[in-house]
């Protein structure tokens, strides 16, 4: 057990891959130095891998100022075990007070294995995070300047705040793109710590054999957003809109007949009766009318917005969301929010 | 030869379903007031330890935590080809959070002994946190792989997996033992075979044959009870169609590290979003408005 020290750091995991941080982890460092001034200490940030200590000086630009740099031919690819040996080491000796890791497939996969074995609270998916008090209900006793880890539970039902006040840090994985990414002051400055970790032979137990990275591809049934485009999109130009929204959400696109009959796109993008049924948990329908031949192939959608100039289109009768206007100044506004984080 | 298995499984509340009293003041779950299933995720879990021993001999041991009732989803192992099953159960275990559950859990493949692989579903859909597998591979001093997606190879000690990272997939080999976490990617679950179903719908728990008894006698003693609960448990056993029942105490907990207690996260506060299904919103084609719908999605999870 770690026992709460008030002047620790805020730490965060800094993610990276082939050389490249994850948009996370810089959202993080934004959140990070948030919370570091509330508290009034300073943020943190372990990086491990191989010859990426440039990456250090991205954290410090985007709000770290101690960059914690575990390096090691081992360390090249993300593996748990030896990620984690570093990481509870650090800890172990800085006892910073907040540590956040992105709720990656990576930090989902490291942040559970080093909360064990320090024995740490870890709040899984979090949407917000914020300084607060807490009263324990039995004992009465306030807590001040807690992290108020706030995620959604029960299939986004409910939505719980989460504390950790006896067993420190206090450990939180932040949901991807929900945190504002700053723009960077390359003009900050920080410190670059160049950390020795000794790694025995159970450490390194898991070889990684073969390894493949791959831009998603176009796959309407199993895609979780559907961004489709539908006749008032008007030409094959304009369908990059489409596109491009499909992109920042990383979504499939889809199309109604109207919009493949003008040959704005390719079959094998129709949703409808006669092309893809699906039931993505978002269907973004961009006008697109709504004729029953479409409806019945995307009305089972989790949740529905549809975006169209016309507000008798029957597409609003199935959607949970309906925006009657021009997709051409809609679908920009939807991907810079969706960029800033909404 | 063959290889041993241990699968973790969970009830859990249906969250496609969710209706009023979801939740009690003190901020846990109110299990009474939700339709329970098998949770998805750890039915490819079954699958995939079923599939090995299918494969390669060996046996599939099924192990859930949780309040009497869960004994449905280990009934719904057994329909499909678990060799044994394993409750526990126990008052002092309840509000355990994701470090004490995967320490309870740690402790009953202890006591269960010898194994050469332990399977959990990635992630129960009542949290959606993923961490109870590597929680539970700390404790238990082996290595982890996530998001097992296909056995590539399995000779003598020495597996190879190939996992989904999302964006893309790698290949990792580890020696056994080791814990292993099933994406529903994985494979298509089997069905209950209805044979085995015929077979195992009487399959009890030792505390649900008492239920049963203080149903059936509400005016007999507390000793006829007993007395006709062992009788009923003794005919149970000898069919072979006994779900074993541990407490705290069987599997040698440390309480500190249980329930309450040893659960390091605590919820402050619980709020309810209504979502309906049938519910319309109509958004203002406005900055503000694009992004206030924007915001909604991120937070009821269905962006990101």
């Amino acid at each position: 057990m770690i026992e709460p020290n008030r002047k620790g750091e805020v730490w965060l995991f800094a993610e990276q891959e082939d050389g490249h941080l994850s948009d996370t982890s810089l959202e993080l460092c934004g959140k990070a130095r948030e919370l570091a001034d509330t508290l009034g200490v300073k943020v943190g940030a372990v990086l491990v891998g191989w010859n990426v200590r440039e990456l250090s000086y991205l954290l410090i630009a985007h709000g770290v100022d101690n960059v914690y740099y575990v390096h090691d031919t081992r360390l090249e690819y993300y593996r748990t075990q030896p990620y984690a040996r570093a990481a509870c080491q650090l800890i172990a000796r800085d006892k910073p007070q907040i540590v956040l890791y992105g709720a990656t497939p990576i930090g989902r996969d490291l942040a559970p294995r080093i909360a064990s074995e320090i024995r740490a609270g870890l709040t899984a998916d979090c949407t917000d995070l914020q300084i607060g008090d807490y009263t324990d209900p039995k004992t009465k006793k306030e807590y001040c300047h807690l992290l108020h880890q706030i995620r959604p539970a029960f299939g986004g039902n409910i939505i719980a705040t989460i504390v950790n006040h006896d067993r420190w840090p206090q450990m939180a994985t932040v949901r991807e793109g929900v945190m504002r990414m700053g723009e960077g002051d390359p003009s900050r400055s920080g410190q670059i710590l160049e950390e020795k970790i000794e790694f025995n032979d159970f450490d390194m137990a898991i070889k990684l054999i073969e390894r493949h990275r791959e831009a998603r591809k176009v796959n309407l049934k199993a895609a979780r957003i559907i961004v489709a485009g539908g006749g008032a999109v008007g030409s094959k130009a304009n369908f990059k809109l489409i596109h491009d929204l499909a992109g920042v959400l990383g979504a499939a696109v889809g199309a109604s007949r109207a919009a493949i009959d003008s040959g704005f796109i390719g079959k094998e993008h129709q949703v409808g009766q006669t092309g893809t049924t699906v039931r993505p948990a978002l269907y973004i329908a961009c006008g697109i009318s709504g004729a029953i031949q479409h409806r019945a192939g995307m009305e089972e959608s989790a949740k529905i917005v549809a975006i169209n100039w016309d507000k008798d289109a029957p597409i609003f009768g199935v959607a949970h969301y309906g925006i009657v206007g021009d997709i051409n100044k809609i679908i920009p506004m939807m991907i810079k929010s969706i960029r800033e984080r909404g | 030869m063959g290889f041993d298995t241990i699968v973790c499984v969970k009830q859990v509340p249906d969250t496609g379903n969710i209706t009023g009293d979801a939740m009690k003041p003190d901020g846990t779950v109110n299990r009474a007031a939700l339709p329970a299933i098998f949770n998805p995720e750890d039915l490819h879990a079954l699958e995939a330890a079923l599939d090995l021993r299918d494969r390669f001999g060996g046996t599939v041991t099924a192990v859930t935590m949780g309040p009497g009732g869960a004994c449905e989803v280990l009934r719904e192992c057994l329909y499909r080809g678990a060799d044994r099953v394993i409750l526990i159960s126990d008052r002092r275990a309840a509000a355990s959070d994701t470090l004490a559950t995967s320490y309870i859990l740690s402790q009953a493949v202890r006591k269960i002994g010898r194994y050469d692989l332990v399977f959990c579903g990635r992630q129960a859909i009542d949290g959606d946190t993923a961490q109870v597998g590597p929680q539970m591979a700390e404790k238990l001093g082996i290595p982890q792989i996530t998001y097992y997606e296909k056995l590539v190879d399995l000779s003598g000690q020495t597996i190879r997996v190939r996992r989904n990272v999302g964006n893309g997939w790698e290949i990792l080999e580890g020696r056994l033992p080791i814990l292993v976490t099933v994406v529903d990617t994985a494979n298509k679950p089997r069905p209950p075979a209805a044979k085995r179903v015929m077979r195992f719908k009487r399959a009890r728990s030792v505390g649900e044959v008492g239920g049963q008894v203080g149903k059936d006698m509400p005016q007999a003693s507390d000793a006829q009870k007993q007395a006709q609960a062992a009788r009923l448990f003794e005919a149970v056993r000898a069919a072979g169609m006994v779900i074993e029942q541990w407490d705290l105490d069987d599997i040698k907990a440390d309480l500190t590290w249980c329930g309450m207690a040893g659960s390091p996260t605590k919820v402050h506060r619980v709020q309810s979003i209504v979502l309906t299904k049938e519910g319309f919103t109509s958004v203002p084609p406005t900055a503000e408005g694009v992004a206030k719908m924007v915001h909604e999605l991120i937070v009821d999870h269905t962006l990101g």
